[in-house]
């Protein structure tokens, strides 16, 4: 059988390293020249009870041509236990004892292969996944038309590593292995680039390479068995990519590594003030371990603390950013505001959860836009940006770094949990190919003239700090005089930079790229929308045969904006909470009329969901 | 350096008769006889009437959001160790809304030299009790009195690990500008509770010692190998003694020539010794008593001068160096370096 795409879902408990499959065979496929995108979807539990619906831990991935969402539905699952099974089957209703198999809510489609570990089907595993009968499959209602792969895993573990001296629970921490080795099988996929993966990640506990590499070789042998009764499946034709080197790469590592490659562009070394917070701490520990780049990273006592600390860094002329999720944006607020009003470069990246308050912290939501563009006190405009997928989390990142030093502001980034966790196949660039950045420094010619008020012919002030002899200034979050730089509480005088700070946001819209149009321009439709949903949408608009508008810069809009809009008679803004995207349209043009699609499950988009809407 | 040339144009505005004016005289003469050049020298502020001293500083400023000051301090001397940088701050700013960075610069040791001035009253707000006012004081906030028992900054700054704290006094000039130079010269978070006296809203606060008359019977200048003698005529001095029941140590008042009077070490390393001198006198700003009038002058006398002043390894120290070392450790430093140590292939 050969496909195009195909939708891979590994599903265990939380202990059976789902998430290290996931991402070696992910990997493994962008190894092999495929595209992928992955959804890792871990459970919100500290740690469940093993083999219980709670502790069940997911990976997505899609892998193919013209990859653009980890998928809707998998073809292919991978169940590790009777809980992962139920949850595959029934999908956010698995908590209903009445529930059965239904298209809309399986994991899975009607045609897919299911492999079960069927050691893991016993009367105690099917009580603690609440069955109320011995046979999981009817019980479940799963359709004929499902293909399910018996497989006796943990057995066969077993028996693979008998005479590896190993204890009984280091081999049994080893079905995923075999799972993985029978997965690759399945694609038909070289195990040697398989075995060097492993290698590489065994790499620092060299004793478990051996014994993990024959279990995975005998689970691809054991899909020979299975050969009379499961096709093996061949992914067609070669991605249509750029030449180059490419690597996977997961959306907070590539944001990371975004701020590297900005500090060395910029000639500014890179300071990390900030606090752990879920899903956005993969970026300080990406950062943490950059010494060698001479990165600086100030784990502070509080989100308040990460945020100033950066802030006092872009005073003594560091590049300063600062990262968190939504419950730290808020924390963080009133500190943004001094960036503003002291007009200082500063990058804060909000790896957008589900919210309010604490909410969903491990799910993906687009719900902290409004937030950025507007949560602070008093007239307080930022720039604010939204990278698109796991690997422009890389290009966002440097630019939300280009645009804060030229333009002397805090500049927002939104990914998300969704973003942040995905890997995505990433071309990687030569720094001599990204863009130039022009830090806005004070020319020596102001010496002795310097004030912090003084601005150049676009409204951007003049960076000058610490060290540098005669261009002593003193800073304020108080109003400051527009001539003098001192304080002020002249009526006039507060509105005259109320209008300053406003039109320096407004004029980096000569410094973006204009809107691109993407999909069936001549389309009568078109989809709207911003940041991590580009992929989903990108589907959508194709099986529709629409035009998409993928935003990736909120504040300012691009230049354009205006322009595409007005060509379309119905446009649909699609966001992953409840219309924040479409408000802000409105505002800008109230004589435009947008249509709404939303979702907050905490969940990407499914595709289809869309496209039947859009549809009807 | 002439002091004058660390004082900006400026109008000063505090109120007349304010003690920061005092302070804000002896930051400059500190400044001036420390002699690093005002562009060299960053002075870290959150909000409050203390918080306005870098406007009239001729060096780099910043004066930004309430309680914070300590955090953006923190950012600039950890990313720019060369820098000298000060950090001002009242109790207000310091002890409640910026309890937190407080005592993490503290606890970090991050080589700032922190000016807390101590008012025991919120002036820029216009008369609100703070965190160091006496239990039962009367404020706009607390007409009735207040319930909360008051922090002693002392305390604090040693239960956060403190390896600088001085105390001075706004009418007491040499002894401050000492304190200032002694805080600049200690490597750390030097922490200066300066008694400042609130003429509007809290005005005599810190007459018990501030008065001329009583200074010498009411307080004691500490000084490192000094021997601990104060009152009007120096006939008395301070020693040890400890329970015999509750093995408590406490200070005694001894004559002068008395041979158990304690020669101050400001470098011991155990805290327990700078505490007791620390809290000497401070129980009477726990709590508003009825009849002041009534204490003797046999009560211990209020420490001032700089009471702790130990070695330890700075933050901003050891973070330049860990990143100075792995980068000695390792070949990769540009961005191109980085990227091939990635997985990757060609397509």
């Amino acid at each position: 059988m050969s496909k195009q795409q195909v939708v891979v879902r590994f599903c265990g408990d939380s202990g059976d390293g789902m998430q290290l499959t996931g991402t070696l065979f992910s990997s493994l496929n962008a190894i092999l020249g495929h595209e992928i995108s992955t959804l890792p979807d871990f459970p919100a539990e500290i740690r469940a009870p093993q083999g219980t619906l709670g502790g069940v831990s997911g990976f997505q991935v899609e892998l193919g041509n013209q990859v653009y969402t980890p998928g809707d539905k998998a073809d292919v699952i991978v169940a590790m236990n009777a809980a992962a099974l139920k949850v595959c089957t029934l999908g956010g209703h698995f908590n209903h004892p009445q529930a059965h198999f239904d298209d809309e809510f399986a994991l899975y489609h009607r045609h897919a292969i299911v492999i079960v570990d069927t050691d893991s089907l016993t009367d105690k595993d099917l009580e603690k996944a609440q069955y109320h009968t011995d046979n999981p499959f009817t019980e479940l209602g799963i359709p004929e038309s499902v293909q399910i792969v018996p497989v006796a895993l943990t057995t066969l573990t077993k028996e693979s590593l008998a005479e590896s001296g190993m204890d009984n629970k280091s081999i049994l921490k080893s079905r995923n292995m075999f799972a993985f080795g029978l997965i690759c099988w399945l694609f038909d996929e070289p195990m040697e680039k398989a075995i060097h993966l492993l290698e590489d990640k065994f790499r620092k506990k060299p004793a478990l390479i051996a014994p993990n590499t024959k279990v995975m070789v005998d689970g691809y042998n054991y899909g020979q068995n299975l050969a009379i009764s499961v096709n093996q499946i061949h992914l067609d034709g070669h991605p249509n990519e750029e030449h180059g080197s490419y690597t996977s790469i997961a959306g907070n590592k590539a944001t990371a590594w975004g701020l590297i490659a900005a500090a060395e562009k910029a000639g500014k070394r890179l300071f990390l003030g900030s606090y752990p917070i879920t899903p956005a701490t993969d970026i300080m520990h990406e950062l943490a371990a950059r010494k060698d780049m001479n990165v600086m990273v100030v784990q502070a006592e509080d989100e308040i603390a990460g945020v100033c600390t950066a802030i006092g860094a872009s005073f003594a002329g560091d590049l300063a950013c600062t990262s968190t999720s939504g419950p730290g944006l808020s924390l963080k607020s009133e500190a943004i505001g001094l960036a503003v009003m002291a007009e200082l470069p500063l990058v804060v990246i909000d790896v957008q959860r589900g919210g309010p308050s604490t909410g969903l912290p491990t799910k993906t939501e687009q719900t902290d836009l409004l937030q950025a563009l507007y949560g602070r006190n008093g007239e307080c405009p930022a720039v604010v940006i939204a990278a698109s997928s796991s690997a422009n989390c890389f290009d966002y990142a440097f630019e939300a770094c280009r645009l804060a030093m030229e333009n002397m502001t805090p500049v927002i980034l939104l990914t998300d949990t969704y973003l942040a966790n995905g890997t995505a196949l990433w071309r990687i660039p030569k720094l001599a190919e990204l863009p130039a950045i022009h830090p806005q420094s004070v020319p020596e010619s102001l010496k002795g003239q310097y004030n912090p008020a003084l601005r150049d012919a676009q409204g951007v002030r003049y960076w000058a700090f610490p060290g540098m002899e005669g261009f002593q200034h003193r800073n304020i979050g108080l109003e400051r005089d527009a001539e003098r730089g001192t304080i002020s509480t002249n009526p006039e005088n507060h509105e005259q930079m109320i209008l300053a700070r406003k039109h320096k946001i407004e004029q980096v819209a000569n410094r973006i790229p204009e809107l691109r149009v993407q999909g069936n321009t001549a389309s009568n439709t078109l989809l709207v929308g911003w940041g991590s949903t580009e992929g989903h949408l990108h589907a959508a608009a194709n099986e529709l045969d629409c035009a998409l508008a993928q935003f990736n810069y909120i504040m300012p809009l691009p230049k354009n904006t205006r322009e595409i809009l007005s060509r379309y008679q119905r446009i649909v803004v699609c966001e992953l909470n409840t219309g924040q995207f479409a408000t802000y349209l409105r505002a800008q043009f109230p004589d435009i009329t947008f249509e709404q699609y939303n979702e907050t499950q905490g969940q990407p988009f499914a595709v289809e969901r869309i496209v039947n809407h859009v549809k009807h | 350096m002439e002091a004058s040339e660390y004082k900006s144009d400026q109008y000063v505005r505090f109120c007349p008769g304010c003690g920061d004016h005092a302070i804000c005289m002896a930051l400059q003469k500190a400044m001036a006889q420390i002699g690093i050049p005002p562009h060299q020298i960053a002075v870290i502020s959150g909000i409050g009437c203390s918080s306005r001293m870098p406007h009239y500083l001729n060096t780099y400023g910043f004066n930004t959001i309430h309680g914070r000051g300590g955090a953006v301090a923190t950012g600039v001397k950890t990313s720019h160790p060369e820098l000298t940088v000060w950090q001002m701050s009242g109790d207000g700013d310091c002890l409640a809304i910026g309890g937190n960075h407080f005592i993490h610069e503290i606890r970090r040791n991050v080589n700032l030299n922190v000016c807390m001035f101590n008012n025991r009253i919120y002036g820029l707000t216009k008369g609100q009790y703070s965190p160091t006012s006496p239990k039962g004081f009367v404020s706009k906030s607390s007409p009735f009195g207040t319930v909360e028992r008051p922090f002693i900054p002392a305390e604090l700054v040693l239960g956060a690990r403190g390896t600088f704290f001085a105390r001075t006094l706004d009418v007491d000039m040499p002894t401050t500008v000492e304190c200032l130079v002694a805080a600049h010269q200690h490597k750390g978070a030097s922490i200066v509770e300066c008694l400042v006296n609130c003429v509007i809203f809290n005005n005599g606060t810190h007459a018990w010692i501030a008065d001329r008359e009583q200074r010498a019977e009411h307080a004691i200048i500490l000084k490192h190998g000094e021997k601990m003698i104060f009152g009007t005529n120096k006939d008395k001095g301070l020693a040890v003694e400890i329970d015999p029941q509750t093995f408590v140590p406490k200070i005694i008042v001894v004559p002068a020539d008395d041979p158990r009077v304690l020669t101050h070490d400001a470098h011991q390393q155990d805290p327990t010794l700078h505490r007791l001198l620390a809290l000497m006198g401070q129980d009477r700003y726990l709590e508003v008593k009825a009849n002041d009038e009534g204490t003797t002058g046999e009560c211990l006398p209020v420490a001032l001068g700089v009471i702790r002043d130990v070695e330890a390894e700075t933050y901003d120290e050891a973070v330049n160096r860990q990143i100075q070392e792995v980068r000695a450790s390792s070949k990769t430093r540009t961005f191109d370096q980085l990227t091939a140590t990635l997985e990757q292939w060609q397509m």
